[in-house]
C-alpha cells in the first residue's frame, strides 16, 4: 500500500504546493488523479517513488517511509511514466531503452530478452527495435516509456498523462492494460486531463486543487459533484452531460456508446 | 485565386528510414480555413506540418519528391527564416519555444531578427499582448507562467510575425480541459477576426470539431478522409485510423447503424439532447 499522512510539500522559497494530503492507495486499485494545471498532481506522484520527500508528514510505500528508502529501491516497486518522454528516454536504441531497467534490476538475460520482446510487441514498437528513440514521433516515444516501465512489472504503475499523443487504438490498449494489471493485484495511478478516457475506465477519482484533495470517490460520484469539478477546472464527460439533459430517459449516466444507445432506443423510432 | 497551401504529389522519406512516411500527397488548403488534422501516432502528421514551414527539406535529411507551395512560394526553394514570416509554428510543449527572460522579450525576438523598425516592433507587441489578453504577463519570466499562459505566450510570439498561417502540433495536450477549451476559443477568434489560416494536429476531437471547418484524416502514408466535420465524423471506419470519436458522435453513428435516425448530425451535447427530446416527445 501507498499511504500518505498529513503530507505537506514545498519547493524552496515557495508556498506549500501540497497541503495535508491523506491518502491510502491499495493493491489492485485503478486511481485517476485529476485537477487543473498546477494543482499538484505531478508533485504528488513524485512522492510515490521517492523522487521528492515530504517537507512535513510521511509517505509510506509497503509500510516503509520513503525517507528511509532509495529511489532505486522504490523504483522497483513503483514505476513512473512521466508526462514528457524526453525526460525519461536516453538509450541509443528502442530495444536497449526497454531492456535497460531490466538489466539494472538484475533480471537474467533470457528473462530480459523475453520481457523486452513482449513489451515492444504489445506497444507496437517491434519495427523500431534498432532505431534511435530520438527518431520516434511524440506518441511513439510515450509508448516506449510505457513499455520500458511495464517490462519490469512493478506493483504500482504511475502514468502521468498517458493518453497524450495517443490515438484511439493505443488508448484502448492503455485501458486494457490498466484493467489487466488490476486483476493481477497491481495498482495503476493515472494522472490525466482526458475526461473521456477516465470515464470509460471508471476508476476511483481523486480531484486536486491548489495542492489539496477536494474530492476522493468513485468516478460516477465525482463527475456529478458540480462544485468540486468547478473548483478543480475539470469538465464533465459528454455522457454525464447527456444524462443530465435527459434525466427522464436515462436512469444513470451511460458508460459507453452501446449502453447509451440501448437506454435511448425505446424512445426513438426506427426509420423504415 | 490558388489555394494558400498546396501539396502536389509530395513524397518524403527520412534518411533514417527505408520507407516513405508521406506518399504522393495531394492536398489543398484555402486561405482562412480552420483545419483539424488527425490520424494514428507515427502516421506522418508532424512530418506533413514540417513540410509547410520548410523544416523539411531544409533541416531534415531525406528523399523529397513533388512540391509544396505556400502563398505562391515553392517551399523547397525558400529558407526557413523567410517562411517563418508566412507560417507560424506552435509546438506541443511551449517550453520548446519560449526562451527569453521575459514574455515581452520573447515576443519581440522574432521581430528583431527580421530587422523591423523599433516603432513597428512596439506596435506589434502592444497589439499581440492585447489581442491575446496577456498584458499582465508582459514582464513575467517564462518560468512564472502556468502551462496555459505559456501556450498563449508561444502563440503571441508567432502571431506578432503576422503570419498568414498558424500551425499547431497538439497545442492542448498539456492543458487542463477548461484551459484547453479557452485556448481553442482564442484560436477560433484569431481565425475569424484576422482571417488567419489555422492548421491543428490534435487527438482531442471533442474540443475542436465544433470550431473546425474541415477535418483531414491521415492513414499510413496518405490521406484517407477530408471534409467538413459533420461529414467526416460519420465515416464508419474512422477508428481504424486512430481517430478517437467523441462519445456523442459515436452514439449518433451507433443509432444510425440500427436505422434509428435523429434529425441532423450534432457535434455537441446540447444539440443532440434537444433533438432526442423532440423525438421522444418530451417537449
Amino acid at each position: 500500500m501507498i499511504k500518505t499522512d498529513s503530507l505537506y510539500f514545498k519547493y524552496a522559497a515557495t508556498d506549500y504546493v501540497l497541503k495535508n494530503i491523506n491518502l491510502k492507495i491499495g493493491l489492485g486499485e485503478i486511481v485517476a488523479l485529476m485537477g487543473g494545471n498546477g494543482s499538484g498532481k505531478t508533485t504528488l506522484i513524485k512522492h510515490f517513488n521517492g523522487l521528492l520527500k515530504p517537507t512535513k508528514g510521511t509517505v509510506r510505500v509497503f509500510d516503509k517511509d520513503t525517507r528511509d528508502d532509495s529511489v532505486a529501491s522504490l523504483s522497483k516497486k513503483v514505476g513512473v511514466v512521466f508526462q514528457n518522454p524526453d525526460h525519461q528516454i536516453f538509450s541509443d536504441t528502442v530495444s536497449n531503452e526497454v531492456s535497460f531497467a531490466l538489466k539494472n534490476f538484475g533480471f537474467g538475460e533470457e528473462v530480459t530478452k523475453k520481457r523486452t520482446k513482449w513489451a515492444l510487441e504489445f506497444f507496437n514498437l517491434t519495427k523500431y527495435e534498432n532505431t534511435s528513440p530520438l527518431l520516434l514521433s511524440g506518441g511513439e516515444k510515450k509508448r516506449l516509456c510505457l513499455a520500458s516501465v511495464l517490462a519490469w512489472n512493478p506493483d504500482y504503475v504511475i502514468l502521468d498523462e498517458p493518453t497524450v499523443g495517443q490515438d484511439f487504438l493505443q488508448k484502448e490498449k492503455l485501458r486494457e492494460i490498466a484493467k489487466m494489471l488490476a486483476t493481477q493485484s497491481k495498482t495503476v495511478v493515472v494522472v490525466s486531463h482526458d475526461v473521456e478516457f477516465v470515464w470509460l475506465l471508471q476508476p476511483r477519482v481523486i480531484l486536486l486543487s491548489d495542492g489539496e484533495i477536494v474530492c476522493d470517490d468513485q468516478c460516477a460520484n465525482v463527475f456529478r459533484n458540480e462544485q468540486a469539478l468547478q473548483r478543480c477546472g475539470v469538465i464533465k464527460p459528454q455522457f454525464v452531460k447527456l444524462y443530465e439533459a435527459l434525466p427522464s430517459l436515462m436512469d444513470h449516466p451511460p458508460i459507453d456508446v452501446f449502453e447509451a444507445r440501448s437506454m435511448l432506443l425505446k424512445y426513438l423510432k426506427e426509420d423504415i | 485565386m490558388p489555394p494558400l497551401i498546396q501539396f502536389v504529389n509530395l513524397s518524403f522519406s527520412y534518411s533514417s528510414s527505408s520507407s516513405p512516411i508521406l506518399k504522393n500527397i495531394n492536398l489543398f488548403i484555402e486561405e482562412g480555413e480552420f483545419v483539424l488534422l488527425v490520424g494514428p501516432s507515427g502516421c506522418g502528421k508532424s512530418t506533413l506540418l514540417r513540410c509547410i514551414n520548410g523544416l523539411i527539406p531544409n533541416l531534415y535529411n531525406g528523399v523529397y519528391e513533388g512540391k509544396v507551395i505556400v502563398d505562391g512560394e515553392i517551399v523547397k526553394d525558400k529558407n526557413i527564416s523567410f517562411l517563418a514570416t508566412k507560417v507560424g509554428f506552435v509546438f506541443q510543449n511551449p517550453e520548446n519555444q519560449i526562451f527569453m527572460f521575459t514574455v515581452e522579450k520573447d515576443i519581440v525576438f522574432g521581430l528583431e531578427n527580421i530587422g523591423l523598425e523599433k516603432e513597428e516592433i512596439r506596435e506589434r507587441l502592444e497589439w499581440v499582448l492585447k489581442i491575446l489578453n496577456i498584458q499582465h504577463l508582459r514582464y513575467k519570466a517564462p518560468y512564472e507562467l502556468s502551462d496555459g499562459q505559456k501556450q498563449r505566450v508561444a502563440i503571441a510570439g508567432v502571431l506578432a510575425m503576422h503570419p498568414k498561417i498558424i500551425i499547431l502540433d497538439e497545442p492542448t495536450s498539456l492543458l487542463d480541459p477548461k484551459t484547453a477549451s479557452e485556448f481553442i476559443q482564442v484560436l477560433k477568434e484569431l481565425n475569424k477576426s484576422l482571417g488567419i489560416t489555422v492548421l491543428v494536429v490534435e487527438h482531442r476531437i471533442d474540443l475542436l470539431c465544433e470550431v473546425a471547418d474541415r477535418i483531414i484524416v491521415m492513414g499510413e502514408e496518405r490521406i484517407e478522409f477530408d471534409g467538413p466535420p459533420r461529414k467526416v465524423l460519420q465515416e464508419k471506419s474512422l477508428y481504424l485510423y486512430g481517430v478517437t470519436i467523441p462519445p456523442i458522435i459515436g452514439l449518433q453513428n451507433a443509432l444510425s447503424e440500427l436505422n434509428v435516425k435523429i434529425n441532423g448530425f450534432h457535434l455537441n451535447v446540447e444539440g443532440i439532447s434537444e433533438e432526442i427530446k423532440k423525438e421522444a416527445h418530451l417537449e
